[in-house]
């Protein structure tokens, strides 16, 4: 490869991250807005409508307050590892969507192994969170990290279970490959045969972006805001950034892996990057009804849902479906043909 | 210089850096932090090497959930930095031997020729579809079944045994028992009274 042609690939790479990254912060932005909204909505009141036409430029509001704040650093902390902190919680949220095929040629790498690629940078986020709140030299935070880092390991081994019953009917490590495995109409899709996967993978979702009900590690009502309750300014920005571009991706891994991903659900109208927004707006909105909803586990509640409920469900059902492949058993095994 | 060789040479060096801080730094809490970077640049190493199962995983288990356990542990300690640091001159020879005894082994078990790299020739590149993840599965499934079966019985046995060792029963604990509770029904909670009215 010459000079120049390697200079082009680079400077397309760039401008392909600025396409995934531009509209991913754009979506945050108005995800935030969309969860006021909601919200509002379910205890009829009015939501954000002032700034705008309905409240339109509420979110760029928003960051403009944030970005003209001061960054505090407390006392007797140590600040290099207190303002990596917010970086290490966002850079992987970001860097997860490298992999995440919008349509069947709209991926930016098209890895073999992009599912534990995916799985791999989602376990990195509690960096962000445990460093937050041990470098912040406060208890509250400390608290926040030490319930988050427990409630993270608890499920993340049930979402990883879950995963692999999904690699068991897809054959493949490949995201894409996983989305044309379930080519075909709506009970094509993997949420049917998978469906006690399905419903624990979304709910550690929700647990590993620690989103209510789950959201132990900030608990306003207990230790104020947890572990990011001395942030200030942009730096409490970026985490919020990152909790929610981590929702955008959960939700996205959830239709992808469960929903069909860019397939359209009937057979006549055409497939397309479409309906992968449309199906990850909707399980979007779980996350914000979830919220609006239910009230906060108790924290032994949280790992015993974890450990006691979700880990046995997931191998029970990997046993069922392992068997199904086996003895050929329909649907399963003609998934996995397919 | 190659590209390759230049990522090599780069993270290799930070590799050592941080394994030189994890034995160096003061603090506990660093100090895992610094083997969390060790872990993440021989991942990468390993990814150079197109291992890039082993590699991802050493990510997923190594870096995602064992560090983070070992993080949990060492922040909740109360550790009392000065003492630890009063056996170092004591221990410096044997630590010392043992180091030396490692790297000996270490020499006579990959063979190195110094100063050349003849005998290691870069692995050749595989095309585009190859996944060595499907390689691994059939090589852990078929070749080594038997390995592997005993190793896995060896972790189930260190897990039961963990269990067995730390778990303590307390029974004056107040505990509710999930079960009992989603069984209540209205008799046992509320008694309903019916009285005269009062005037």
């Amino acid at each position: 490869m010459g000079f120049f042609a390697g200079l082009w690939l680079l400077i397309w790479t760039v401008i392909k991250i600025l396409m995934i990254v531009v509209p991913l912060l754009l979506c945050v932005a108005y995800l935030t807005y969309a969860e006021r909204k909601v919200i509002g909505a379910i205890q009829v009141r009015k939501g954000p409508n002032r700034v705008g036409f309905a409240g339109l430029l509420q979110p760029i509001a928003d960051v403009l307050k944030l970005l003209t704040k001061e960054v505090l650093v407390p006392t007797n902390s140590n600040r290099f590892l207190f303002l990596i902190a917010p970086i290490l919680s966002l850079a992987p949220a970001f860097a997860a969507w490298a992999v995440i095929p919008f349509s069947d040629t709209k991926v930016l790498a098209d890895v073999n192994a992009g599912l534990l690629y995916v799985l791999a940078l989602t376990s990195l986020g509690v960096y962000g969170v445990i460093i937050a709140g041990w470098a912040s030299n406060s208890k509250y935070a400390f608290l926040g990290a030490m319930r988050s880092a427990a409630q993270i390991v608890a499920y993340e081994i049930a979402m990883g279970f879950a995963l692999v019953g999904v690699l068991m009917v897809g054959g493949s490590l490949n995201l894409g490959d996983i989305v044309r495995a379930q080519e075909g109409s709506i009970f094509h899709w993997f949420w049917l045969p998978l469906f006690p996967l399905f419903i624990v993978y979304f709910i550690s979702g929700v647990a590993e972006t620690n989103r209510a009900p789950f959201d132990v590690a900030e608990g306003e009502s207990e230790i104020v805001a947890g572990f990011h309750v001395d942030y200030s300014g942009m730096a409490f920005a970026l985490f919020f950034l990152a909790e929610y571009a981590n929702m955008i991706m959960i939700a996205a891994l959830a239709v992808i892996m469960f929903l069909g991903g860019w397939l359209s659900p009937v057979p006549f109208i055409p497939d397309g990057i479409g309906w992968f927004c449309a199906k990850t707006a909707f399980m979007l909105f779980f996350f914000l009804w979830f919220r609006a909803t239910f009230p906060r586990y108790r924290y032994d509640q949280i790992m015993r849902l974890g450990w006691k409920v979700f880990i046995p469900v997931t191998i029970v059902w990997l046993t069922v479906e392992a068997v199904a492949i086996l003895l050929e058993i329909s649907p399963w095994f003609d998934l996995r043909a397919a | 210089m190659d590209f390759k060789l230049f990522v090599f040479w780069l993270f290799a060096l930070i590799l050592i850096g941080a394994a030189v801080g994890v034995i160096t730094t003061r603090n506990p809490v660093q100090a895992a932090l610094f083997l969390v970077l060790a872990f993440f640049n021989s991942a990468i190493i390993w990814m150079l090497m197109e291992a890039e199962f082993l590699s991802i995983t050493l990510v997923l288990v190594y870096v995602g959930a064992v560090m983070v356990l070992f993080l949990f542990v060492v922040m909740m300690l109360d550790i009392n930095l000065l003492p630890q640091r009063e056996g170092f001159t004591k221990y410096l020879p044997w630590g010392g031997l043992v180091g030396a005894a490692i790297v000996v082994q270490m020499i006579i078990l990959i063979r190195v020729k110094w100063g050349s790299t003849e005998d290691y020739p870069a692995p050749v590149p595989k095309e585009a579809g190859y996944s060595n993840t499907e390689e691994l599965g059939l090589a852990i499934y078929t070749d080594y079944l038997f390995q592997f079966e005993v190793a896995a019985m060896i972790l189930l046995v260190a897990i039961i045994a963990a269990i067995a060792l730390t778990m303590r029963r307390r029974p004056d604990t107040k505990y509710q028992t999930p079960g009992e509770q989603v069984q209540v029904k209205k008799e046992d909670r509320l008694r309903v009274v019916s009285m005269e009215a009062e005037k």
